[in-house]
């Protein structure tokens, strides 16, 4: 379970707070209009943003002051998700050990995530000569061997193809189908939203508000989440 | 905003930059301790204030001036060798200064090129030592600096915006209002900080071309008092005087100088639809043929010399050669140990306070920074048994403000861009730097040990101070040379200089952009 207690997020004069449990192994989706905070408040989870107030918890440990590495939890971004002046199995074996001294077993571990996005012909090339969504699978595969509890999306598709986005999650959905782990993923698209999630934090007015049942969220909006589905 | 962005270990970078401070505040106190109280300025000190100011002045307006006729001209005109002379702009830079002022002799010296044209025609000839051969030979040097900082600022006007005056059909004082006029306001008054800080404490041009009671700089007399009469207290207080004067014109400058460019884009020129008249053309013409005849002339004058002169060159200019190339190899290597974690400590920050430590290794003076070490070190060591070392060390700390312009930027960027990246994947310390930070910033990394190989080959500054007959390096060897009135030798040396000070920037340069992607 991971826990944010009475958090107050602040940068600025943008002021943001959150109080929730996420269950490991759900799939949240995070909702709301532009500039409300959506990416504000991964930041904040995965430690970019140090919490203003309040604690996060995973388990019994408190995360609240612990380095962004630390964290049970990876992140892809919007963009600069792979260093360009590295192959992709470094950009993958990074994931395994940041001094990149790869045993055999690493590089084993490597071979199999590229083999799982369907890179394995592409190890040895920069992510520059890679496709987009072959970026965005080399990304995963780095995902895959980091094997964290959480996985943080902010909108890392969001550059791709209305198909090869439903692919991506598509694959995101069954990597972590095949982990366990936890996904909490930013999105603008109800049929994301419809597509993969369990649940939905719907953060809009300052507010992150607590998850809530995907299907009958969408089904039967709340006026606020009305106004911002249109 | 209190984002983290990237665990780049602040303490190394603050190591760095208390020794770079340690070392030169030392030679500040050594200095301090050695100035007599009571003892005043000679009539000839002020002088010499005034002579260093005068001629900085001079120097950095008229290299501004006439930069922006240049640069005007290459920003709008396409040719055959328009990248070639651009890149050539660049060459004055990491030109060792004594090369420099033995191709000025050649073209203006009392039997050179011009004289000889001059009286050819009847015309009184000219002469260059004094105040107008040292103003030369700093506009030699800091016209083509100003003139590749104005195209940088030139080309980063939008191309969309010269679309639009093409639209509008501005006329061409239009054009220059909307459009030239505010890079300008932008970048001149930075330039000309720069080269005017560059030209107080520029050494081996006064050491040449000036002396005298009339054109005596503050350096020229600290070498002076310090070689000649042996009057540390004199020395002392000259040095102090420097860096007074230095440091408050380099601490104002900092706030204006620009950005140093590597050099990349600039030779891309945009497709204009302005100044397409006869008139605009031919000026444009003739300003860019003057401007590359006075630069290409001298260095074509020491090429063409230094083949002539290169059978007369004595066996101790090759071994000077070799503790040239060991000065700027080592020089280099204190360059990236005292720059890479100061650069990684400053990107770390959001302002940037911390550059003016490397800032003030341009403003305390080399032979300030060398009179202090001398006087630390003489009681201990034989003072010319660590010339080179020393030597190499104040090259380092002279280059260091460049390097640190030159890196910063990049290693900024690079924060931005994969700072949290390489923070969820936990990297810190020393993979930090191998897999991200160095990979990212080596074509800077190599420009600016190009630069500082370059600058320290060519140096005669503190070599000065603490040579004797076996420890010379090349330029000092070429000094020699020119005072022992061997101008063949003397060429033929200068030639070894400019092919391993180019040899060098090359390298490093080179090292830096090989198989560098994205």
């Amino acid at each position: 379970m991971l826990r944010l207690e009475g958090a107050q997020i602040v940068q600025g004069n943008f002021v943001m707070t959150g109080d929730m449990a996420l269950e490991q192994g759900q799939k949240y989706a995070v909702i709301g209009p532009s500039g409300a905070g959506k990416s504000t408040l991964l930041a904040a989870l995965c430690g970019f943003i140090p919490l203003a107030q309040g604690r996060l918890c995973w388990h019994d440990a408190d995360l609240t002051g612990a380095a962004p590495g630390a964290r049970p939890m990876t992140m892809l971004f919007q963009d600069n998700n792979l260093f360009p002046h590295l192959t992709v199995t470094q950009n993958v074996g990074l994931g395994i050990r940041p001094d990149l001294r790869l045993r055999a077993q690493d590089k084993a571990k490597v071979e199999d995530a590229l083999g799982r996005v369907g890179l394995h012909d592409h190890a040895d090339k920069k992510p520059g000569a890679l496709s987009g969504g072959q970026q965005s699978r080399a990304a995963l595969a780095r995902v895959l061997v980091q094997a964290r509890p959480w996985l943080l999306l902010d909108e890392p598709f969001a550059a791709l193809g209305p198909a090869l986005r439903n692919e991506m999650l598509d694959l995101v959905q069954d990597l972590v189908g095949q982990t366990g782990a936890g996904l909490i993923m930013v999105t603008h698209a109800p049929e994301d939203v419809r597509r993969i999630a369990d649940q939905v934090i719907f953060v809009a007015g300052g507010v992150a508000k607590a998850p809530q049942p995907a299907q009958a969220l969408m089904d039967n909006p709340p006026p606020e989440l009305r106004a911002y589905l249109g | 905003m209190a984002d983290r962005t990237l665990a780049i270990s602040t303490k190394s970078g603050i190591s760095a930059a208390t020794l770079v401070v340690v070392l030169i505040l030392g030679a500040l106190l050594a200095v301090l301790s050695r100035a007599e109280a009571g003892a005043g300025f000679v009539p000839a000190d002020w002088a010499a204030v005034r002579f260093t100011v005068w001629q900085a002045f001079l120097s950095s307006m008229i290299s501004v001036v006439l930069a922006v006729p240049v640069a005007r001209a290459l920003a709008r005109r396409r040719f055959v060798g328009r990248g070639v002379l651009v890149t050539l702009l660049g060459a004055p830079f990491i030109l060792p200064v004594i090369v420099a002022v033995l191709g000025l002799l050649t073209v203006f010296g009392r039997n050179g090129w011009l004289n000889i044209a001059l009286e050819g025609i009847g015309l009184p000839t000219v002469s260059i030592y004094g105040l107008h051969g040292v103003v030369l030979a700093h506009v030699f040097f800091n016209l083509p600096l100003a003139t590749r900082l104005l195209l940088q600022g030139w080309q980063g006007i939008p191309a969309e915006r010269f679309r639009l005056a093409a639209q509008l059909r501005l006329t061409p004082w239009a054009v220059f209002r909307a459009l030239e006029w505010p890079v300008l306001k932008q970048i001149v008054p930075g330039a000309a900080a720069l080269i005017f800080v560059i030209c107080l404490t520029s050494f081996a041009v006064a050491l040449t071309l000036g002396g005298g009671p009339r054109a005596t700089t503050i350096e020229l007399a600290i070498y002076q008092a310090f070689r000649f009469d042996f009057d540390l207290g004199r020395a002392a207080l000259l040095s102090v005087t420097q860096l007074v004067l230095a440091g408050a014109a380099a601490v104002f400058a900092l706030w204006i100088i620009p950005v140093m460019s590597t050099g990349g884009g600039q030779d891309r020129p945009l497709l204009r639809w302005d100044a397409r008249g006869g008139m605009q053309r031919c000026g444009d013409g003739i300003v860019i043929v003057l401007a590359a005849a006075f630069l290409l002339v001298p260095l074509a004058a020491v090429v063409l010399r230094g083949l002539r002169g290169l059978g007369q060159v004595p066996v101790t200019v090759w071994q000077a050669a070799g503790q040239s190339l060991f000065v700027a190899v080592i020089s280099v290597v204190v360059l990236a140990v005292l720059a890479l974690p100061m650069a990684g400590w400053i990107a770390a920050r959001r302002s940037g306070g911390v550059e003016a430590i490397g800032l003030l290794g341009l403003s305390a003076s080399p032979l300030m920074i060398g009179t202090g070490w001398f006087i630390l070190i003489n009681p201990v060591l034989d003072p010319s048994s660590v010339a080179l070392p020393v030597t190499a060390l104040v090259n380092a700390l002279m280059a260091l403000p460049f390097a640190l312009r030159i890196i910063v930027p990049r290693l900024r960027d690079t924060v931005q861009d994969y700072g949290r990246l390489a923070e969820t994947l936990g990297l810190q310390g020393w993979p930090l730097w191998r897999w991200v930070i160095l990979p990212r910033i080596r074509p800077q990394l190599g420009f600016a040990a190009g630069l500082t190989g370059a600058l320290s080959v060519g140096d005669l500054g503190v070599i000065t101070l603490f040579a004797d007959q076996e420890r010379a390096t090349l330029p000092l060897q070429m000094y020699r040379l020119m005072g022992a009135y061997r101008m063949e030798a003397a060429a033929g040396a200068a030639l070894i200089l400019l092919a391993l000070a180019l040899g060098i920037f090359w390298a490093c340069d080179r090292g830096g952009r090989m198989h560098v992607e994205a």
